[in-house]
């Protein structure tokens, strides 16, 4: 194996950790503090990438500003939804499922009938990098450090500022943060808005990546729940982390041997796997051996 | 002592754990059956055949409603299970034909496919213990990954025997299901028997499961599992059983599916496929078979007659209707209905006990 082949085979590697992570990272803190699972995620990213697609299209306005706008656009939409209907749901989580899913089913068939069934992408950025006779796409090694960004700016708001320390409690103990008063209205609202926002900062980032159509959420969500599933919803960041870095390890050889298809098949049974025996995720597993260290400490 | 055993098998049927008890109940529900036998022989073909393909999804949904309502588990897999049946139906019921009954060996091939695959996948995911969210995204991507699968085999080299699997343009010249000299297909009256058939009795079954001691065990499971295996009972095992049965189900709504329409492609297992039984049974109500039953038919109906103005609005309609009936009649539009209906009467009555008739007042309280 010579080196540029290992380089490359870390290049896919990454590629994949980047798509896993940022397709679910805005899902599984979602999860994480709120304990919902919102299924119009992958619609939400379908959104993000229309409103960069249709705003560079349209309004010819540059990239990084169409991305922004996704990124705004999707926060204020998700917002919109908290407050309209998943703050309803909070006591019954597999409703808040059904109704999230009602919401993709309008959003997706919505666009279908507002916008056709396809519209022209925007072009990919065309850096190339070239090692050893592989030549590497740099949007990809940027959508790779973006990923890696959006964990580091995630722990920074979790550890480093007020508003992360009263979520944290919030996700501990909703109602003793309450009675301390944490406004935990205030953090759902906030959460599910972040969320949101990152899944159209996904949809705004891989926009110019595949093509545009209604249904593109699917090609994201099959992925994204695996990893949310195999992360567990303990620590969102962490757990999305060790995730995507787990079941990359899988897809990037499955796939480069057998085809994307058994690279999802692999992805599947890993996650069955993974939850026959942590059945609450890495971070699930990871909290518990925290929990017990300081209990042992605490003897 | 036969006369008990067969009271008490009535009690069991009529029991506290489905919508409808007593005379009134089973009157309109003979009333129901009654004209749909009936309708069975006036009614024109092409109608019969039409409300025959819905009815074959009956099964289907009231395994989603047993599986969700009373055991408490969500799941997006049932068009999974539908789609595993039928594509095995087709390639067991193509490579026997002309084999005295080839199609029956293939019902059976096709409902034990789905409910093994069941089997193994809820043995990771209940034996596991997850929480109630990862099941509903594990099945709905083991949906999606079926659909991929089949769509991909397209060429000449997926063939099993003589069938083709065809791709995204599905398997085409299914035979129907047939019994010595009966064949049901699709426009025959003799399949729109069938279904009726069907479905009357895994209704009355399912009844008289959800309502025996087995039944009152899955509803435990469903209020608190944690206590039901503190009380003994092996929740993992009642729970991949309940899961596996409702995918068998599934798989009996695929094979009818196959019969009636003789093809089957990947879209059946599918996104949009996957929410239909979903929305079947949350609009309907999960916890009463019988207001699924009453919504799936219904439902089925109105997507159909949508269709047929434009196959979008369709699906955006019915996601409307499902959000609707989550953030407004959680428990399902018929079965409000009818508690509502019940919570009235039961108020009469309570209003007329209350008010005893004039002078007729004895004793009371000195």
């Amino acid at each position: 194996m010579s080196t540029a082949y290992i380089v490359s085979l870390l290049y896919q590697y990454a590629d994949n950790v980047a798509f896993l992570l940022l397709a679910a990272v805005g899902l599984m803190i979602i999860l994480g503090v709120t304990d919902i699972i919102n299924l119009a995620h992958g619609e939400l990213i379908m959104m993000g990438a229309y409103i960069t697609t249709l705003a560079y299209n349209h309004a010819h306005l540059p990239l990084p500003i169409c991305m922004v706008l996704s990124v705004i656009g999707v926060g204020l939409f998700g917002m919109f939804l908290e407050r309209i209907v998943i703050r309803r749901f909070y006591n019954d989580k597999l409703g808040a499922l059904v109704a999230t899913w009602g919401i993709g089913l309008i959003l997706s068939q919505g666009n279908l009938l507002l916008l056709g069934p396809s519209m022209p992408s925007v072009p990919l950025p065309e850096w190339t990098i070239s090692y050893q006779g592989y030549s590497f796409g740099g949007y990809r090694l940027l959508l790779f450090s973006v990923a890696i960004l959006v964990v580091v700016v995630a722990w920074w708001f979790f550890y480093k500022t007020r508003l992360g320390v009263q979520t944290r409690a919030t996700m501990q103990n909703a109602k003793m943060a309450q009675s301390l008063g944490v406004d935990t209205r205030r953090i759902y609202l906030f959460t599910f808005a972040a969320g949101s926002a990152l899944a159209g900062l996904t949809g705004a980032l891989y926009a110019p990546t595949t093509t545009i159509v209604p249904l593109m959420g699917t090609t994201f969500v099959d992925v994204a729940f695996i990893t949310v599933v195999v992360g567990g919803g303990a620590n969102p960041i962490l757990g999305a982390l060790t995730s995507s870095a787990f079941l990359s390890v899988i897809s990037t050889e499955l796939s480069s041997v057998f085809g994307t298809f058994i690279g999802r098949i692999g992805l599947l049974i890993a996650a069955l796997v993974v939850i026959r025996f942590l059945p609450q995720g890495i971070s699930g597993y990871l909290r518990d051996i925290k929990r017990r260290r300081m209990a042992r400490v605490s003897t | 002592m036969k006369t008990r055993a067969s009271l008490n098998a009535w009690r069991v049927l009529n029991g506290a754990q489905e919508l409808g008890h007593g005379p009134p109940f089973w009157i309109l529900f003979a009333v129901l059956f009654l004209t749909l036998l009936v309708y069975g022989f006036v009614g024109p073909t092409f109608s019969l055949s039409n409300l025959a393909n819905f009815l074959a999804y009956v099964p289907m949904a009231l395994g989603l409603s047993f599986l969700w309502g009373y055991s408490g588990v969500l799941s997006f897999g049932q068009a999974a299970f539908f789609g595993i049946a039928g594509y095995v139906y087709g390639l067991v019921a193509g490579n026997f034909v002309g084999t005295w009954g080839g199609t029956l060996i293939a019902t059976v091939c096709g409902i034990g496919a789905s409910m093994v695959v069941a089997a193994a996948f809820g043995y990771f995911l209940f034996y596991g213990q997850v929480s109630g969210w990862i099941i509903p995204l594990l099945t709905l991507v083991l949906t999606l990954i079926l659909e991929t699968f089949m769509g991909q085999t397209a060429g000449y080299q997926w063939r099993l025997g003589r069938v083709l699997f065809g791709g995204y343009n599905g398997m085409t010249g299914i035979p129907s299901l047939r019994i010595g000299p009966l064949e049901f297909s699709g426009a025959s009256t003799a399949f729109y028997f069938l279904a009726v058939g069907t479905i009357f009795i895994v209704y009355l079954g399912l009844r008289f499961l959800v309502n025996s001691s087995y039944g009152y065990a899955v509803v435990a499971v469903r209020e608190d599992a944690e206590r039901t295996r503190m009380l003994g009972y092996h929740v993992d095992l009642i729970q991949v059983q309940v899961f596996t049965l409702a995918a068998g189900l599934a798989g009996l709504s695929g094979v009818l599916y196959v019969s009636w329409g003789n093809y089957m492609n990947p879209s059946s297992m599918g996104l949009v496929a996957a929410t239909l039984p979903v929305i079947w049974t949350s609009v309907g109500g999960r916890n009463s078979l019988i207001a699924v039953l009453l919504s799936t038919v219904s439902l089925k109906w109105l997507a159909d007659s949508l269709a047929v103005r434009g196959g979008e609005y369709a699906f955006l309609i019915l996601g409307a209707l499902l959000l609707l009936t989550m953030l407004f009649f959680p428990t399902g539009i018929v079965v409000s209905i009818a508690q509502k209906w019940r919570f009235r009467s039961r108020q009469r009555a309570i209003v007329a006990d209350a008010e005893p008739p004039e002078g007729k007042q004895t004793g009371g309280i000195p």
